[in-house]
């Protein structure tokens, strides 16, 4: 085992991966390697059958590449569900420093699926708002499977005010399959809970950067979503309604859900085209789950990157292009609906496999000039 | 001549027929009585024997709110783009929006205009459930934002009636961002100054309920109205627990302090005029 997290200390250990459905052939040269390396009983560099190894780690890499470059929208929702995808927790302790969990939304209690910290990224100081899931069974019934109350909402609201009382940008991770549908959060208003935190990040005056790190399911994950960059991790997905949920509509059928993947065009590429995200975060070849280091260093940068931007931005500015932003989803509404040019915006838009964040910020640069 | 050959017998039957010749008896979900549709129509919509307020389509709802003939209605042509492209089987929803400009439902989910309510000159907004389910699509935020602007910029103020399943479905995320838009433009009348009075009626779920039917300065609902965030069936299939009966309704709702007044619809037009005049606009 040592010489293995020697190896690679960044990646899951082998033992306790686990692998989707269409990944049968990755866990196959997996086991391989694994086996091999347990045979020569040496680093994979030096031992007896390093050649061997080192063909299969080629194998390995060309295969996920393969595999994870065109992932069909249903394999996407699949690795966005992966139960060891990185989840706020990862964040917590690997991407921010002097983390300072605050709780409670001062009327009816502290929802532990919406998490907010006050925390440093760098020498930035931020207001970290985030879904958390869990890990294990019993964190995971305790956060709600990452389903938030309203209370959660209304928690997230009022640490965002603090945020702007004292000029801290806010961070939002989204990680949520929706919010709650249950007796005690329509008791408690769980709709008022997101129209109003809708309305009130919309003039928020500091700036905010939202960022899906696994599902955006819906209005739960609207209501902490509203600010000046949206970006996604590339396995993220963003929807109006969860794949099962559109097909037991349309099809009369949850197991459809493949299909209405399809439909919905909820993957972070379609959205980046239909203009509805800013950035697409990189992910680690095989998905977040295979490397939770060098995701939270993706997204880092990202954070980073956008925060610096967005603190040259004068606040009324910021709120305006804010609302300009939002103004102008679905503004191209009108009966000559056949005269619009899509082969051109096509043709801006075109992402390659892998695009650097870099790239995608020229690209931008590009459009708004 | 026994029991078995009555059991089997499947012809003529005392019980009234379910089935009645279409477009002219009504049966009430309610006290599931028997009502002629015209004295229904009548009276506002109303079963006339337990008050049970009926669906109604937008242009019947703009005829009965404002005064005769006042309403002006504004960004009537406007159709949704069909962004996500999204076919299901062989149907598409681009052919699913077509609208036949003879029929009622020529609207597509919402309404706006400026009108006169007992005098007094308003926005407003009214949405359409005949059409598709009253789903807010990029058309609704798009005429929504459109009132709101013109209501900030003629300082009018703004009345929605929410007749909504919720955000629609076909168009993806684009539809879920109109939440977002609505909202922001709300937050904007807001700033603003204006009043914003919203009406709920049966029913007003989903993305219109978390967005701004939820942010009126006064909310008013109809008795027995549905309204909630999530619909009663996706409540009882996720936490698979028989509901309390009257759960969602605008009665509960107002007992749980998140509506301000329930109003009967024939009350809804002098209650609307009343609290125009108590904020003085």
């Amino acid at each position: 085992m040592s010489e293995m997290t020697e190896n690679n200390q960044n990646e899951i250990a082998f033992s306790s991966r686990q692998y989707l459905p269409f990944e049968e052939s990755v866990a196959a040269i997996d086991e391989r390697i694994e086996d091999l390396k347990r045979q020569g009983q040496t680093n994979s560099l030096q031992g007896q059958n390093a050649q061997e190894i080192r063909a299969q780690q080629v194998n390995l890499t060309a295969l996920l590449k393969q595999i994870y470059s065109n992932l069909s929208p249903w394999q996407t929702v699949q690795v966005a569900r992966h139960p060891q995808r990185p989840i706020l927790s990862d964040y917590l302790n690997l991407l921010f420093k002097d983390v300072r969990q605050m709780h409670g939304d001062r009327a009816f209690g502290d929802d532990p699926s919406i998490v907010t910290a006050l925390g440093q990224i760098g020498s930035q100081k931020v207001m970290i708002i985030g879904q958390n899931k869990g890990k294990g069974i019993k964190e995971k019934v305790v956060c709600n499977f990452g389903c938030p109350n309203p209370e959660g909402y209304r928690k997230a609201l009022a640490k965002m005010k603090f945020a702007e009382k004292y000029n801290i940008p806010i961070v939002t991770l989204i990680d949520t399959p929706g919010a709650y549908p249950g007796i005690g959060a329509e008791e408690r208003g769980q709709a008022q809970a997101i129209a109003v935190n809708l309305m009130e990040m919309s003039r928020l005056r500091t700036p905010i950067v939202c960022i899906v790190i696994g599902e955006g399911g819906s209005g739960g994950a609207l209501g902490i979503g509203i600010g000046d960059r949206i970006a996604m991790l590339e396995h993220a997905y963003y929807s109006v309604i969860s794949p099962e949920g559109c097909a037991a509509i349309l099809w009369h059928d949850g197991a459809k859900a493949p299909v209405a993947a399809e439909a919905l065009k909820l993957t972070a590429k379609d959205l980046l085209k239909l203009k509805l995200v800013d950035s697409i975060i990189p992910e680690p070849l095989g998905g977040a789950h295979r490397n939770i280091h060098d995701t939270v260093y993706n997204v880092e940068r990202y954070i980073t990157r956008t925060l610096l931007q967005l603190k040259r931005v004068s606040l009324d500015k910021l709120v305006d292009d804010r609302y300009e932003k939002l103004r102008n989803i679905g503004v191209n509404c009108a009966r000559a609906m056949e005269t619009t040019p899509q082969p051109k915006a096509e043709k801006q838009l075109e992402i390659p496999e892998r695009l650097s964040i870099e790239a995608q910020l020229r690209q931008k640069e590009m459009e708004r000039i | 001549m026994g029991k078995k050959k009555k059991a089997n017998w499947n012809g003529f039957s005392l019980k009234p027929r379910k089935e009645m010749p279409e477009g002219l008896w009504l049966s009430c979900p309610s006290c599931k009585n028997m009502l002629y549709k015209k004295t229904v129509d009548e009276n506002l919509g109303i079963c006339t024997e337990c008050q049970h307020h009926f669906r109604i389509n937008g242009a019947t709802r703009v005829e009965q709110l404002v005064d005769e003939g006042s309403f002006e209605e504004i960004a009537a042509d406007l159709a949704s783009s069909d962004p996500l492209e999204f076919t299901w089987g062989e149907q598409n929803y681009k052919d699913r929006i077509k609208v036949d400009p003879e029929q009622m439902n020529a609207h597509e989910a919402m309404l706006v205009g400026k009108a006169f309510i007992r005098g007094r000159g308003v926005m407003l907004a009214v949405m359409n459930f005949d059409f598709l389910g009253g789903s807010m699509g990029m058309v609704v935020g798009e005429k929504f934002c459109r009132a709101v602007d013109r209501a900030i910029a003629e300082s009018l103020p703004f009345i929605v009636v929410c007749c909504s399943g919720g955000a629609r479905m076909h168009e993806g995320l684009v539809a879920l961002q109109q939440m977002a838009k609505t909202s922001a433009a709300l937050a904007r009348y807001d700033q603003a100054g204006g009043l914003y009075i919203c009406v709920l009626t049966d029913p007003t779920t989903g993305g219109v309920a978390a967005s701004y039917a939820m942010l009126g300065d006064v909310i008013i609902a109809e008795p027995k109205a549905l309204i909630g965030f999530a619909g009663p069936r996706v409540i009882q299939q996720t936490i698979k627990i028989e509901l309390p009966e009257g759960f969602q309704s605008s009665e509960f709702l107002q007992e749980h302090g998140f509506i301000d007044m329930v109003v009967h619809r024939k009350d809804l037009r002098s209650e609307i005029g009343r609290l125009i005049d108590y904020c003085g606009k």
